[in-house]
């Protein structure tokens, strides 16, 4: 999976939890998942949650407070999915 | 100095109506909310019909954030958004505020948190998944979680408190917020209580072998309060929630007022002389509904209307013989009274809320809601106060003062007056 398409997957698993729907019209690896998506910090374990059920993977701590850019969490689920396969 | 305390606004979500203008007409009319429910047949409940409002998700969607909406599956806390929300806009606010409201203030009581949340928590955990959990169960199983939504979303900055005081706690909510507007504590309080009362409550419940089971197939006459047929209650859920303002405040925004709050009063009879767990002491309800009367400032015969506790169990009589006692009235003397139980069941800690917006549309409305299945009083009750003061058709009735009560479990009472705004 190319990190074009985990964008494009990932886009899904943060929908629930962006208000404001259109700001994930323009997302890119720099996007800021609390500052430009106005995503509530709390939330963050939610999608956590949601992408290791999404890619089958586990996300641990350390790797998990990486996760503020949309291109930190790819690097992280391409991480752990190379992990694991 | 303390201030006048008006009522301004009014919402409701209960089994039998789930908006204002729904229950108004359901509660002229007599129409029943209870229904059988198959699942406790199954369960092998004793009693299987409750009083459960016709609620979807969807139906909040104009209330709540879409992102506050998805996550949130406490039904008890939905109820109590709803109805809260309801109060706020039909007082003539929009929901949506920038600012923080430090001059309003939030008392809504619950009696216990969303259990079936806790059972998705204690299913996940005991299947070591707690990781699984995320991040919206803390604040839906908290007993503050109804609170927290409600004040959140219109941005209130007074006092929050969640109040529980099992069949008490609705109108024990109304009356703090009451008492923080009288002195002067704050401006504006949004007050009520909200019940979900799902099968693991029902449940316990049912084991008390406190609850209705001789009419689980006819469903709309298992809830008898006062009939000599009656067996026990029939458990309901729903919220009902008001606004509460100081009488300037009102004014100055030209707000429409339904009616005033003249007092009231919440005691415990000790659980001594009679009172215990699960019964009131004669004494403390009688000293209850006294010193509500001294606080609002009226005599007893101003009373024209009583809306009672009055479940339909054994207590009836009690509570009958209480208020006649307190009040000093009896035979054709004694006010009418009536129960909104006979319709909607025992909405435990959302009974007081829900009732009480009842009772103010008898106010704004001037009429005497009927008491339904009633069709055989206990007679014990009749030679107390009079068949004529059960009506069991809508009265049109001249009501200027109206006292409504409810008593719980753990002995605590609270009664509340209130009257036309003159």
């Amino acid at each position: 999976m190319d990190r074009n398409a985990i964008l494009n997957e990932l886009k899904k698993v943060l929908t629930p939890y962006t208000e404001n729907k259109e700001l994930l019209n323009g997302i890119t690896e720099e996007t800021d998942l609390i500052k430009d998506l106005k995503i509530n910090s709390a939330n963050l374990v939610d999608i956590i949650i949601d992408a290791e059920s999404a890619y089958n993977i586990e996300i641990d701590f350390d790797s998990a407070e990486k996760m503020y850019l949309v291109g930190n969490c790819i690097d992280v689920i391409l991480d752990k999915m190379n992990q694991s396969a | 100095m303390s201030k006048r305390v008006v009522i301004t606004g009014l919402g409701v979500v209960s089994p039998n109506g789930m908006n204002v203008p729904d229950f108004l007409h359901s509660i002229k009319n007599g129409i029943s909310g209870i229904k059988y429910v198959p699942l406790f047949e199954e369960l092998k409940f004793n009693c299987q019909v409750c009083g459960m409002p016709e609620f979807e998700w969807e139906q909040l969607r104009n209330y709540i954030t879409e992102t506050s909406l998805y996550g949130l599956k406490g039904k008890g806390i939905a109820f109590g958004i709803k109805a809260a929300l309801d109060a706020w806009m039909d007082a003539g606010n929009s929901i949506v505020s920038d600012e923080t409201l430090y001059e309003t203030g939030c008392v809504f009581g619950s009696s216990v948190a969303d259990t079936d949340v806790i059972k998705n928590a204690i299913n996940r955990v005991d299947a070591k998944e707690s990781k699984k959990l995320g991040s919206r169960v803390v604040e839906q199983i908290m007993n503050s979680g109804v609170t927290a939504y409600i004040s959140g979303r219109l941005g209130l900055g007074n006092k929050i408190i969640s109040n529980s005081s099992a069949c008490a706690t609705g109108t024990q909510a109304i009356l703090m917020g009451y008492e923080y507007i009288k002195y002067g504590m704050a401006k504006r309080m949004v007050v009520g209580s909200s019940e979900y009362v799902d099968s693991y409550v029902f449940g316990a419940f049912d084991s008390m072998r406190v609850l209705s089971r001789k009419f689980n197939d006819q469903p709309e006459k298992a809830s008898r309060p006062m009939s000599i047929s009656a067996g026990g209650f029939v458990p309901g859920s729903g919220a009902g929630a008001l606004i509460l303002e100081d009488l300037d405040f009102a004014l100055a925004r030209g707000a429409k007022i339904y009616g005033e709050i003249l007092g009231g009063s919440n005691n415990s009879g000790g659980q001594r002389s009679g009172g215990t767990m699960t019964a009131p002491a004669a004494a403390g309800v009688v000293r209850c509904i006294t010193d509500a009367i001294a606080q609002a400032n009226i005599k007893a015969d101003d009373i024209d209307l009583i809306s009672g506790h009055l479940t339909a169990t054994i207590a009836d009589k009690q509570e009958i013989q209480n208020w006649s006692d307190a009040l000093g009235r009896r035979g054709e003397d004694f006010p009418m009274v009536n129960s909104l139980k006979s319709m909607i069941g025992h909405c435990l800690s959302a009974a007081g809320s829900i009732e009480m917006v009842a009772a103010v549309l008898q106010l704004e409305h001037q009429f005497v809601h009927p008491n339904i299945n009633i069709e055989d009083p206990n007679p014990e009750i009749i030679d107390l106060i009079t068949a004529n003061n059960l009506p069991t058709n809508m009265v049109n009735k001249d009501i200027n003062v109206l006292a409504k009560a409810n008593f719980g479990f753990g002995d605590v009472n609270t009664c509340l007056i209130i009257s036309k705004y003159k």
